[in-house]
């Protein structure tokens, strides 16, 4: 009951939070407000990519590199189901306010965007997660590249032309609210016994499967539930960009990801949501010196790396403890 | 059939180029259990110090041969500095922490030199001066160009001096004590700081030699063009057996078939997939790789 409150007055504080956002940033006073509200946007959507792929890699312990993949599926599925399937939504429900329509269509589609997500987080997780380390990373990194050849090669998609024609459906309210879901779901699954499975395979797989627990079954639930999430954003990115091109989907994409999560911290949500806001900001705060940008931005996480190994935010000790040599 | 002899000689011209990137790749994850993303910038980085060094010495060193070599042992010696140099600075701190935490170095590592060579090098293709001219040799109704025995007789005789190096000098017993049991090799009185060193420079010189075979037979380079080589280099690697010499150098040339024979016959727009299904495919089935040794974890 209690949390049913809480959730409305979320829904009811984003609402409003939306309402202001149009009328200052969009339509309003403020000088280059359009501009500030897309990086906002981008934030929620980097955040949800970060937090999603933090279950995977920072809380189980299983080091993917190809988040881009499944962002990409989610993009691409969600953007199929609004453009095709829009017009039956429009035919159904014609008779209620566009926004309602359009609402259910964003829905619709960011539904379908996660569940293919998740399926095709299904169909890499099972074979490859029989692997380890740096095996395992590079099956990923392999896999998240075939998707994107793949959807290369799909004319109905686009293909190398790119998508064009997705309605812009997605704003602040949805991503932010999509925001929520993902950064609770992955809190509570944390602290529940099955969060704590997952720790127990990243401390020590050995151990913890002799403690009883299936570790396939959990690594391959939290890879699909992190692919979830990852299709969710891409619904979101690919509804707010109203185009998709698979060159936004390469690996440089989920190095990127990687590169938020490390920074804030291995294993820490709140390191997670810290690295997306700064892995977001900082190329814009970059931009009066745009040649130099990537080229500190490398050397920032080079320098993290070397000095502060578990991120800003991140614990010491449970990641960065040695292992036996083995 | 004519058609089929000559998309296997272009595939073993390419093996051998992914070859050379691969032993590097190879080495390093013998000897530090790392995968060293950023060792397809170093070979990017050696086709660039070619092509500086060849538009310095152009018309001045006499002969095409002397040039060639002139230019192959400049860019070799400035890439195995450069890769002892990273070794030194981003990897030796971390040494003792996780190896996740190396592997993101490795990732910051690259993207710092594909974003420097952007910088200084300039984001648009540069074309490699024709150091030697191209003839074709007829052999039998294939066409040959000269170039591409120069690649195969230079990337093997590389491998020769590689495996010479390795195998039978003392140097080289310590390389392999080293990859066999870091901590163990150490305690017999190796100096494994010198020999992790002397890995880098050797792997990052083959792929400087890699680097400039590759641009003698497709000129134009440019800052990126390490990313693509690189993976796929690894996924020879990881082919032939991470952390294996010879399997390394038979990963690269199956690749490098695989990959032309399915540009001619099937879609060029799969070519880049191909190395990713080969890899899914060797790591679900045999994940020691071709000639790799499977390695039982311990508690």
């Amino acid at each position: 009951m209690k949390r049913g409150l809480y959730i409305l007055a979320a829904v009811a504080g984003l609402g409003i939070l939306q309402w202001g956002m149009t009328s200052l940033l969009l339509e309003g006073p403020i000088r280059q407000g359009p501009y500030y509200y897309q990086i906002l946007i981008l934030a929620g959507i980097n955040i949800i990519l970060a937090v999603s792929l933090n279950l995977t890699n920072g809380i189980t312990g299983q080091f993917s590199i190809g988040h881009a993949g499944f962002f990409a599926v989610g993009a691409y599925a969600a953007a199929c189901v609004s453009v095709y399937g829009r017009p039956l939504f429009v035919g159904a429900f014609g008779f209620s306010p566009p926004w309602i329509q359009d609402s259910l269509v964003l829905i619709a589609a960011s539904g379908a965007g996660i569940i293919a997500a998740a399926l095709a987080g299904l169909l890499v997780g099972i074979p490859s997660l029989r692997l380890r380390g740096d095996y395992l990373a590079i099956v990923t990194l392999g896999f998240g590249e075939i998707i994107r050849v793949l959807i290369l090669n799909v004319d109905f998609v686009g293909g190398a032309r790119g998508f064009i024609g997705i309605p812009k459906l997605s704003n602040f309210f949805w991503v932010f609210l999509a925001v929520g879901a993902a950064v609770i779901t992955v809190r509570n699954m944390e602290r529940s016994s099955h969060g704590r499975a997952l720790l127990s395979i990243r401390e020590d797989e050995i151990a913890s499967q002799a403690m009883g627990i299936p570790i396939t079954r959990y690594k391959v639930m939290a890879f699909v539930i992190g692919a979830a999430f990852a299709g969710l954003a891409g619904s979101l990115f690919g509804h707010y960009t109203m185009y998709l091109h698979t060159n936004t989907f390469t690996f440089v994409k989920s190095f990127e990801i990687i590169i938020m999560i490390s920074i804030g911290g291995l294993g820490s949500l709140a390191g997670s949501i810290l690295g997306a806001i700064i892995l977001t900001l900082l190329p814009e705060l970059f931009r009066g010196f745009s040649e130099y940008r990537m080229v500190i931005y490398s050397l920032v996480l080079i320098l993290v790396m070397i000095f502060r190994p578990q991120g800003l935010l991140g614990r010491g000790g449970l990641m960065g403890r040695k292992r036996k040599a083995s | 059939m004519q058609a089929f002899l000559q998309q296997l000689i272009n595939g073993i011209s390419l093996g051998s180029i992914y070859a050379l990137v691969a032993l590097g790749y190879t080495m390093v994850y013998g000897v530090l259990r790392l995968i060293n993303f950023a060792h397809g910038d170093i070979y990017m980085l050696g086709a660039f110090a070619g092509y500086y060094a060849s538009r310095f010495l152009h018309g001045r060193a006499g002969n095409g041969f002397l040039e060639t070599s002139a230019v192959l042992l400049f860019s070799m010696v400035a890439c195995a500095l450069v890769g002892m140099l990273i070794e030194r600075l981003a990897y030796r701190p971390v040494r003792k922490a996780s190896k996740l935490t190396s592997l993101i170095i490795a990732i910051g590592v690259s993207l710092f030199l594909e974003n420097l060579g952007q910088l200084v090098f300039g984001a648009d293709p540069k074309f490699f001066p024709q150091i030697i001219p191209e003839k074709m040799i007829a052999l039998g109704g294939l066409a040959l160009t000269n170039q591409q025995v120069i690649v195969l007789v230079v990337a093997l005789l590389l491998m020769a001096g590689l495996s010479g190096f390795i195998y039978y000098t003392k140097w080289g017993t310590a390389m392999r004590a080293t990859s066999y049991n870091l901590d163990a090799a150490k305690l017999m009185g190796i100096n494994t700081n010198v020999v992790i060193s002397l890995t880098f420079a050797l792997g990052s010189a083959l792929a400087a030699a890699g680097g400039i075979l590759v641009s003698l037979n497709q000129p134009g380079i440019d800052p990126l063009m390490g990313v693509m080589t690189g993976l796929k280099a690894f996924v020879a690697a990881v082919l032939g057996g991470i952390g294996n010499i010879v399997g390394a150098l038979l990963g690269g040339l199956i690749l490098g078939l695989a990959e032309t024979l399915v540009a001619g016959y099937g879609s060029s727009t799969y070519r880049d997939a191909i190395a990713f299904l080969i890899l899914i495919a060797i790591l679900l089935f045999k994940p020691e790789g071709i000639l790799g040794k499977g390695q039982v974890e311990k508690v």
